[in-house]
């Protein structure tokens, strides 16, 4: 299957990874090999197949909409690269 | 004086139990190897405190005769795909570097729980996304294997839980913790010659379990034993109300209810799985395992999988269309890496950080992902897979009317040497082949090693059960166990 460049390009940003030229270059072949590679799979007959969506038959569960958990702000924090005043600090996003 | 290091989880826990030896004693024989062995970079990250304080926890309730836990006095390894509260956790990516979970896994805490101490967390393919260790971002685990040519070209220890087949393999550690999406357990497992048994979806909680695909991801034992696996099992699996997914079913008593007998059992052999370019030694060893079942009183009939070739590249579909989901979360903001190029903005900020966080082959597997879902391919490549998956499972369900367990090959080839097929992820996906289709179906699978090749390394055999029976699967491995009288270990050159 054939993969260019651009639609490397438009998936790499639709996946929010930074990609050089190169790497595009790169990746284009590869992508199409694999994605050829699993191009075998138009070849089954799946008329009237229901697409599978739980592996083990289980009932999903319900619960009370209440709290459980909480009170642990600086937990939630810990690890943030940047958290001031409580918050996760990120770049301005409004000019 | 025994050598602590090569008992197995029931013979520590047996001892211990009755004083032969402290969980003490154990826990240092153990911290000494694994600080021994930093060749086969087996470990991210060394814990001897974790471990002594559970043996000493032990020692103290033997002490005061208590009734010692299932797991007392056992030191064991964790892949580092589980969260551990306040010990590093990286799934050996860069995307989490210095990331330290508030949180303890539902899994490890079970084993915490029932009595284990941790030596260490174990080294694997980054985001469990591999099948021969060479993804981890802090480098490749060495396999303690080497081939008996005198040929010292480093070997791999399969993947992704490559770092608990290794630290088992080379007596680091009586049994670690693994996890399985397509293969993950059992490939590593037969590439080092020991035990992994993958449980039924649902069994094991994946709450603090790095995501990978949700629909596939399961933990499993690894250790050197079926026994050893089924202790282990019994002590990581529960209903866990924190996963959705979780099965509310109680934990058999796998232990107890070992039985080799295959007395009025039937085994199927799975005609599509006898694929091309196999070694004629690997097909040798799956008939010596159909004599080995028959000679445990185990009837053989033979079985159609039909959909058998189209598992792969399903897999390849399903599992990076959940993983793209999964990994949109590493995004520079609530925890591990943030790559700010000056003057960038929020969207520059996470596109570089994925960049600089992301190994190559996670790039590769989000992008498959992205595009298989993208507007305009859903329908043709993750629906279609999705019906396929129905299609693999119903294969399995047919096949189980005329038999009660599966007998395969657990990987078409022997370990391979580092970087001999990193340069092909077609290649390198090819390994999964007789993994991936039990893993799309939910189902039990273990592989147990069953003999040498003719260089010396171990290959396994791989038993596949219906939902639930991981009681049959394990009992169908001891069989072979029994009979195939594995006992070769890789000579100590580390």
């Amino acid at each position: 299957m054939n993969v260019d460049i651009a639609t490397v390009k438009k998936v790499a940003a639709l996946a929010r990874i930074a990609i050089t030229e190169e790497e595009a270059a790169r990746l284009a072949p590869e992508l199409g090999n694999i994605l050829g590679w699993i191009e075998q799979l138009s070849e089954v007959d799946v008329t009237g197949v229901e697409p599978m969506t739980a592996v083990i038959p289980n009932q999903l569960r319900l619960r009370d909409d209440v709290v459980t958990d909480g009170g642990i702000r600086d937990a939630v924090l810990a690890n943030a690269p940047q958290g001031e005043h409580g918050f996760f600090a990120v770049p301005k996003v409004i000019e | 004086m025994v050598c602590l290091t090569d008992l197995g989880i029931a013979d520590i826990r047996n001892g211990v139990r009755l004083g032969k030896f402290s969980a003490v004693e154990v826990a240092e024989a153990f911290i000494s190897a694994v600080s021994n062995a930093k060749l086969l970079n087996a470990f991210l990250v060394e814990t001897p405190h974790h471990a002594l304080a559970a043996a000493k926890a032990a020692d103290t309730a033997r002490a005061a005769g208590e009734v010692l836990k299932p797991l007392a006095g056992v030191p064991i390894g964790m892949k580092d795909l589980f969260c551990t509260k306040d010990v590093p956790t990286t799934a050996a990516s860069l995307i989490l570097e210095g990331f330290v979970p508030p949180y303890e896994s539902t899994v490890s805490g079970n084993l915490f729980v029932a009595g284990a101490g941790m030596l260490g967390k174990l080294n694997m393919d980054q985001f469990a996304m591999g099948s021969s260790n060479e993804t981890s971002a802090f480098g490749n685990v060495i396999s303690p294997w080497r081939r008996g040519d005198g040929g010292n070209a480093p070997l791999a220890p399969g993947g992704s839980s490559g770092g608990s087949a290794a630290a088992v393999s080379a007596r680091l550690c009586p049994g670690a913790t693994g996890t399985d999406t397509g293969g993950s357990i059992r490939q590593p497992a037969a590439f080092v010659g020991i035990s992994g048994i993958k449980p039924t979806y649902g069994r094991c909680s994946r709450w603090g379990v790095i995501a990978f695909a949700s629909s596939l991801d399961q933990a499993g034992p690894m250790a050197r034993d079926v026994r050893d696996c089924a202790i282990m099992l019994e002590n990581m699996c529960g209903f866990d109300a924190k996963d959705a997914t979780s099965l509310n079913l109680p934990v058999p008593k796998w232990e107890d209810g070992l039985n080799a007998s295959m007395a009025g059992k039937r085994i199927g052999i799975p005609r599509e799985y006898r694929v091309e370019n196999m070694p004629a030694e690997i097909d040798a060893l799956w008939q010596q395992g159909v004599d080995w079942l028959k000679d445990a009183g185990a009837e053989i009939v033979e079985v159609s999988l039909p959909h058998t070739k189209y598992a792969l590249p399903a897999y390849y579909i399903i599992a990076p269309a959940e993983a793209s989901s999964n990994l949109a979360r590493y995004d520079g903001v609530r925890y591990g890496l943030r790559d700010l190029p000056d003057g960038a903005n929020l969207q520059d900020m996470y596109a570089a950080t994925r960049a600089a966080g992301f190994g190559d082959e996670v790039k590769r597997r989000i992008m498959i992902g992205t595009y298989v879902l993208s507007a305009g391919f859903y329908d043709a490549f993750f629906q279609q897979a999705s019906k396929i998956r129905t299609l693999i499972a119903r294969d399995f369900e047919q096949a189980w009317e005329k038999c009660d367990y599966l007998l395969t090959p657990t990987a078409p080839s022997a370990a391979f040497v580092l970087g001999e097929k990193s340069d092909d992820p077609l290649a390198m996906y090819l390994n999964d082949v007789f993994t991936v289709p039990s893993s799309l179906a939910g189902l039990p699978a273990m592989s147990v090693p069953g003999g040498l090749d003719k260089a010396g390394l171990p290959l396994g055999l791989q038993i596949i059960g219906k939902a639930l029976d991981e009681q049959g699967v394990l009992n169908a491995a001891l069989a072979l166990e029994e009979r195939a009288g594995f006992t070769a270990r890789p000579g100590a050159w580390w």
